[in-house]
């Protein structure tokens, strides 16, 4: 039931595939230390919650990313940026760039590592306000920021 | 205007002042009671004393730091005492200006005025207090700015100012008796649990209540069933009495003299009791419109209206226009914020069909499961007890099927109708709920999808509205991406800025 993204989207930069799985293995170790402390806890080593903590731990480093890797993909047309993210709970939204009040470029510690950074667009209002693109190469996502507000100010004259 | 900084009146500080004492005056209190012996109400005194000097020092030092000043092209506010801020807001991204008098301050006649932007709560710029007279000419001015017009200081809003909704006493005692509230029980429980320390007695002192009844109330306990019985209906009399009269004290407080004013500026909203607020809110600032009812006043014909706007009103981007009123006098309304309700002949597309059969399931979940769990405590805890009949199990299956039945119908009377400059969702069925945007003013579309979803075919579409959110779930998948090509199209036609 993999839903991956249409043809016409351009992909993710690859070393994203890298952050994700580095993300997934933090959350493995989590469900691994988890097991282990269980397992110590209620003496005699049986493996009950050890063998499906692994099984999910390498579902998550393995298996996971990339298919949510593969799922994930933007198009930035002339007035328009559209993403597409999601394996179980699929979102494709678009935003029109005249509707965009400001942009932010975000970079967590591992995205920096990886010489990534995620494109923000804010728009008014509450519900999907702000639409976040992870996963692209810095100077893309500093190149697209630019391409954006051309597009903001050229509208807005 | 020369742009000169200015103060804020001079009389706010003492109002501020006595605010800043209202949050020692429980601390104070606390401590005197806490205490006992002679010296409790002298410690009390001389904390409240003490409270009183430094509020009033600190309301005036933050007075003397606080300018604000009109500029040509922005309203700019300097203030603080330890750390200076600097705000500045331009005159075009002002969505509203609110006036509110609170109690205290319409002792000494000043206001509040509050710049509202857009941004996220308490982002927004606000000067407090000013003389009712600065108020008014300062939003006045503000106003003017923004739209661009010339500055027609005393003409402006007497002449052209047309009532559109007003509620009477009587209108409103009607609102406060469908505000039934039980929430005073609530907050006497919260301030026990808080402040139980301050009573003459501990509440929680379960022997300590037997002692007191088994005294002066070992009576009741002699009484009859059918006294007993008496005493639970007058309890319920009470509880009633209460939960109508707390209704009817919080919605005239809130709604007395609602009026509803059409001004050459946009709507003008004032109401409440103690504390009266003007609120003046731009109609093309408005992005949608929102009518809805309760379960019970939609028996005896009530709706409201809310107009959904870039700008935040007192925390909710909702402005009530119409808290409670008949779908003949919400015409004028809907009419004049050009928001036109849907044509009476307008084909409503409706939802997945198998999408409201899963949601309806959905809702049964919680009351089979409590169902089983009554089930499994007869045959396991109790298996030989005659009060608990395993046909108690019904009652959640019964609550359960009735949830699932009126979810089921809701969705099948939820659906959308599309014109040429307005979406209208409607959704509910024994509270019918209608929501109108206008197409050009969405900033979004998602269509999401979930693994269910993608089996049978339906998606949701997410619409962004500025101060709200417009979601159309389950619609047939083509419907869906049909339907956002068709929004996305209208969207591109004109820039945010021509449009707020």
């Amino acid at each position: 039931m993999d839903e991956t993204a249409p043809p016409d989207l351009t992909p993710l930069d690859p070393r994203y595939k890298r952050v994700l799985r580095i993300g997934g293995a933090i959350h493995a170790a989590v469900f691994l230390i988890a097991a282990t402390v269980a397992e110590i806890a209620l003496d005699g080593w049986t493996g009950l919650f050890w063998i499906p903590a692994l099984i999910i731990g390498a579902l998550l480093v393995f298996g996971l990313p990339g298919r949510r890797y593969r799922s994930r993909g933007y198009r930035l047309g002339a007035d328009e940026l559209r993403v597409v993210k999601g394996v179980w709970f699929h979102s494709d939204i678009t935003v029109p760039l005249g509707r965009v009040q400001h942009i932010d470029i975000g970079q967590g510690p591992i995205e920096r590592a990886n010489g990534l950074a995620t494109l923000v667009l804010h728009t008014a209002g509450t519900q999907n306000a702000s639409v976040s693109l992870e996963g692209l190469a810095h100077e893309d996502a500093a190149a697209m920021r630019d391409a954006v507000r051309e597009v903001m100010r050229s509208l807005m004259r | 205007m020369p742009a000169a900084p200015r103060r804020t009146d001079p009389r706010g500080f003492v109002i501020k002042a006595i605010e800043g004492l209202r949050a020692a005056i429980l601390p104070a209190a606390a401590f005197a009671f806490t205490r006992d012996g002679d010296s409790a109400l002298l410690v009390g005194a001389i904390v409240g004393a003490v409270s009183l000097a430094l509020s009033g020092v600190l309301s005036y030092l933050a007075w003397t730091r606080l300018t604000y000043t009109v500029g040509e092209s922005d309203i700019r506010v300097e203030s603080g005492l330890f750390s200076r801020n600097a705000r500045s807001v331009p005159y075009e991204r002002i969505q509203d200006v609110s006036v509110t008098q609170g109690p205290l301050a319409r002792i000494f006649g000043l206001v509040a005025l509050t710049f509202e932007t857009g941004a996220g709560a308490g982002e927004d710029l606000s000067l407090s207090y000013l003389s009712a007279e600065e108020g008014a000419r300062l939003r006045d001015a503000v106003q003017d700015r923004r739209d661009g017009g010339a500055v027609p200081a005393a003409d402006g809003e007497a002449e052209a100012a047309r009532l559109l909704f007003a509620m009477t006493p009587r209108r409103v005692f009607t609102l406060g008796l469908f505000n039934f509230s039980l929430v005073v029980f609530g907050a006497a429980g919260a301030f026990l649990a808080q402040y139980d320390e301050i009573l003459p007695f501990d509440v929680w002192d379960i022997e300590g209540w037997n002692r007191r009844l088994a005294g002066p109330g070992a009576f009741l306990s002699g009484l009859g069933v059918v006294s007993q019985a008496i005493g639970v209906i007058v309890l319920l009399l009470f509880l009633a009495l209460f939960g109508f009269a707390t209704g009817i004290v919080r919605t005239a407080l809130r709604e007395w003299n609602f009026r509803l004013e059409r001004t050459d500026k946009g709507f003008r909203r004032r109401r409440g009791l103690l504390t009266r607020t003007d609120v003046v809110l731009p109609v093309r600032r408005v992005q949608a419109v929102m009518r809805s009812t309760g379960f019970v006043r939609a028996r005896f014909g009530w709706h409201s209206l809310s107009l959904v706007s870039l700008a935040a009103d007192a925390g909710a981007s909702n402005h009530e226009v119409a808290p409670l009123a008949r779908a003949a006098e919400l015409v004028p309304l809907v009419e004049e914020s050009g928001f036109p309700p849907p044509a009476p002949d307008a084909v409503w597309h409706p939802i997945s069909r198998i999408f409201a059969l899963i949601e309806a399931l959905a809702r049964t979940r919680f009351w089979l499961l409590l169902a089983l769990v009554v089930l499994g405590v007869q045959a396991v805890v109790q298996p030989s007890d005659t009060s608990g009949s395993p046909w108690l199990a019904l009652v959640p299956v019964a609550i359960g099927l009735w949830k699932a039945l009126r979810v089921g119908i809701a969705m099948l009377y939820t659906g959308y109708t599309l014109e040429a400059e307005h979406i209208h969702l409607r959704s509910g069925w024994l509270t019918p709920h209608l929501i109108t945007g206008a197409r050009e003013k969405l900033q979004s579309v998602e269509i999401s999808s979930s693994p269910p979803g993608r089996r049978f075919g339906y998606r949701s579409l997410r619409l962004g509205v500025a101060g709200t959110g417009l979601t159309i779930p389950g619609l047939p998948t083509r419907a869906a991406h049909a339907l956002r090509a068709e929004l996305l199209a209208s969207m591109r036609r004109r820039d945010f800025s021509r449009l707020n």
